[in-house]
């Protein structure tokens, strides 16, 4: 029993630094497509290719002079950064890298990501009302009603993937998804969560969380130095978590599109090898969904206030209601 | 190990609570009850009461006190001691109703003690999951089970109308 | 089991240690050179006027009411989704039933118009040729209005 214990602080403290550095790097890799987008150079100054410039950024956000409002609470002014952080880091706890590759399976994972997600609401709550500020306070108010109604459609949508899996641990829904991945046979479903994912994370088009024209930063307009960049480093953080998820419940986790058709035609891989290569596959899906947020960052505009929440209520939550009552249903006919 | 958990648990339930008893602000209050409420789903796991645990965390921690906070904030009950009631009959009135409702709890838990059947860990891990829940759930109580929904819809209409009084005065 | 969950409360601590390492760090190498307008609250360089702790509108208590009846919903709907292929058609009727009991409450809602966040509608006047000076809805003129709150004009 000893040797499973020590591989798993390994994967432990390899999950935590993938992270950590992922978001480094999905700062970097933002701001070269936005400047590739929109046609500019990007940065390009430190390092080759200005890959250190993340480096740069934390550097100077640590020599930075704090400033934190007299009329606000400094407790929670200080608290509050550790919340979206944390959340970000016990996600990553739950989800399977490869297979055996896990940091721990419990039998509710589900739950557990759904119970995490609405925990991340207190975080922006606390900054807003700390700050004392009314920028910060609208921002964090808007943030809040906005994760609350688009944890409703992410929920239902997670409830229909656990339809077909029939289990609420995150490595059995991978294993699910051997032969077919959950998005042809759930696709509704997926374009739901995907949506909740971009709002869940306050990603454009529905950054309406800091709307710098309106909100000048929202919640974190009264931050500075260390404790914004620990708002910044959640942010990427929870970009890498959402894509992650959308892959773990709908793409297949580390299995290749119809991987039980054919699996056993493929010459066999020693241990070592197989773990790579499901963490490369893992990986590989996660940077295509990184990617795609940055994308619909810098192509699609905001929405509006009112837009935002009668697509949350009016549209996405009865669909997400309907197409699990769908499929609930085809499956009691084709199983039951 | 479970002894330490179960006592480290304990002195932080204990402590948050009596933190938000006594805690000047309204929203410190709140936030120390959300607090408790996550010792209080360490319980449950202790417990091996996993779905109990998670329910705990998303239905308590993750909506109530999201409401209340909300509410809070709707009142506009700052910093300032908005709630602490100045008259002493109210406080003697409160504390004899907590000594009634306090001797109602230990008089039924008194009456069940040693009722309880004496479970192994498996077994209590095989009550716990998800999949036993369901199954209970859907056969022996199903008819309390659609009550529930009964009772969720009547509570949507009346809150709404509850809200809908001010809101128009509000516009 | 408890190790399980015992993975998952070393991470917490790790997230906790990073950051507090992260601003103690930060704390120990930054200036710290306040001043009176630094440390007040910032409003775009005017003056910053009254609290920020206003009452809101109330509509954010109906999200957060709406949001806690549904969430009990969906995690009803989660034990079922796990053992619905075993109990039959019985229990699945009995889901059924669940939901459409929800699903009238919710119509309700939608159609009173409490999930509505639309502004309230402001009476317009204009000048019409031989009338005067009329004041008129500007939303019930034109359905297309109605989905952004009739802030724009034609």
């Amino acid at each position: 029993m000893e040797a499973p214990i020590v591989s798993s602080y390994i994967v432990m403290a390899g999950a935590l630094a993938v992270l950590l550095n992922s978001a480094a790097v999905v700062v970097y890799v933002e701001r070269r497509v936005a400047a590739f987008i929109q046609n500019r150079v990007g940065p390009n100054r430190v390092g080759p290719f200005g890959l250190f410039q993340p480096l740069a950024d934390v550097i100077k956000l640590i020599f930075k002079e704090d400033v934190t409002p007299i009329y606000g609470n400094r407790t929670l002014h200080t608290l509050a950064p550790m919340f979206p952080v944390i959340t970000a880091l016990i996600t990553v706890a739950v989800i399977p890298f490869g297979d055996g590759l896990f940091i721990t399976n419990i039998n509710v994972g589900v739950l557990f990501i759904l119970a995490v997600t609405s925990l991340g609401v207190y975080g922006v709550t606390m900054a807003g009302w700390a700050s004392n500020s009314k920028y910060s306070l609208l921002g964090g108010l808007r943030a809040a009603a906005q994760m609350l109604s688009y944890e409703l459609p992410l929920g239902m949508a997670i409830a229909s993937v656990v339809l077909f899996a029939a289990s609420l641990s995150m490595v059995d829904i991978v294993n699910s998804q051997l032969y077919w991945w959950h998005v042809f046979v759930n696709p509704i479903g997926a374009i739901i969560f995907i949506i909740a994912a971009f709002a869940e994370a306050n990603r454009t088009p529905f950054d309406l969380v800091e709307a710098e024209q309106e909100l000048v930063g929202g919640f974190h307009t009264e931050y500075s130095s260390m404790k914004f960049g620990m708002f910044f480093l959640a942010e990427y953080m929870h970009v890498v978590i959402g894509s992650m998820l959308i892959t773990t419940f709908f793409f297949g986790g580390y299995h290749l599109p119809f991987a039980g058709y054919y699996a056993h035609l493929l010459p066999e891989a020693g241990t070592w090898l197989k773990a790579m290569l499901d963490i490369a596959v893992f990986l590989g899906k996660t940077g295509f969904f990184v990617f795609l947020f940055i994308w619909v960052r810098w192509t699609i505009p905001r929405f509006k206030y009112t837009q935002l929440m009668s697509l949350g209520w009016s549209k996405l939550l009865p669909l997400s209601i309907l197409n699990f009552a769908v499929i609930a249903f085809i499956l009691m006919l084709i199983h039951g | 190990m479970e002894t330490f958990f179960f006592v480290f648990i304990a002195t932080f339930a204990i402590c948050t609570a009596l933190a938000m008893i006594f805690s000047g602000s309204t929203v410190n209050s709140a936030l120390y009850l959300v607090l408790h409420m996550l010792s209080i789903s360490g319980f449950y796991l202790l417990l091996q009461a996993q779905f109990l645990a998670v329910i705990q965390i998303l239905v308590y921690a993750g909506a109530i006190m999201v409401l209340f906070l909300f509410v809070i904030m709707v009142l506009n009950l700052g910093e300032d001691d908005t709630l602490k009631s100045h008259i002493n009959f109210k406080e003697i009135f409160a504390f004899l109703l907590g000594v009634v409702v306090l001797a109602q709890l230990l008089y039924i838990v008194g009456g069940y003690s040693g009722v309880l059947p004496e479970l192994t860990v498996e077994q209590a891990k095989a009550v716990g999951t998800v999949e036993a829940i369901g199954d209970e759930l859907f056969t022996t109580f199903l008819l309390p089970f659609e009550v529930t929904a009964i009772l969720l819809t009547a509570a949507v209409v009346g809150a709404m109308l509850l809200a809908q009084k001010t809101s128009n005065v509000e516009d | 089991m408890l190790s399980d969950f015992g993975s998952i409360l070393l991470f917490m601590i790790a997230g906790v240690l990073f950051v507090a390492i992260a601003l103690f760090v930060s704390k120990l190498v930054r200036p710290h050179r306040p001043n009176a307008d630094k440390l007040s609250t910032y409003e775009c360089g005017e003056e910053p006027i009254g609290d920020a702790r206003i009452q809101f509108n109330n509509r954010f208590y109906i999200i957060g009411l709406m949001f806690l009846i549904f969430e009990v919903e969906i995690l009803l709907l989660f034990p079922w989704a796990m053992v619905f292929q075993d109990l039959g058609w019985y229990a699945f009727s009995a889901m059924f039933v669940f939901v459409f009991l929800i699903f009238i409450g919710f119509i309700y809602e939608l159609g009173k118009g409490h999930l509505k966040w639309d502004l309230p509608s402001p009476a317009v006047p204009e000048y019409v040729e031989g009338v005067g000076v009329v004041e008129r809805d500007i939303r019930t003129e034109d359905d297309e209005f109605e989905s952004d709150g009739g802030l724009t004009f034609k």
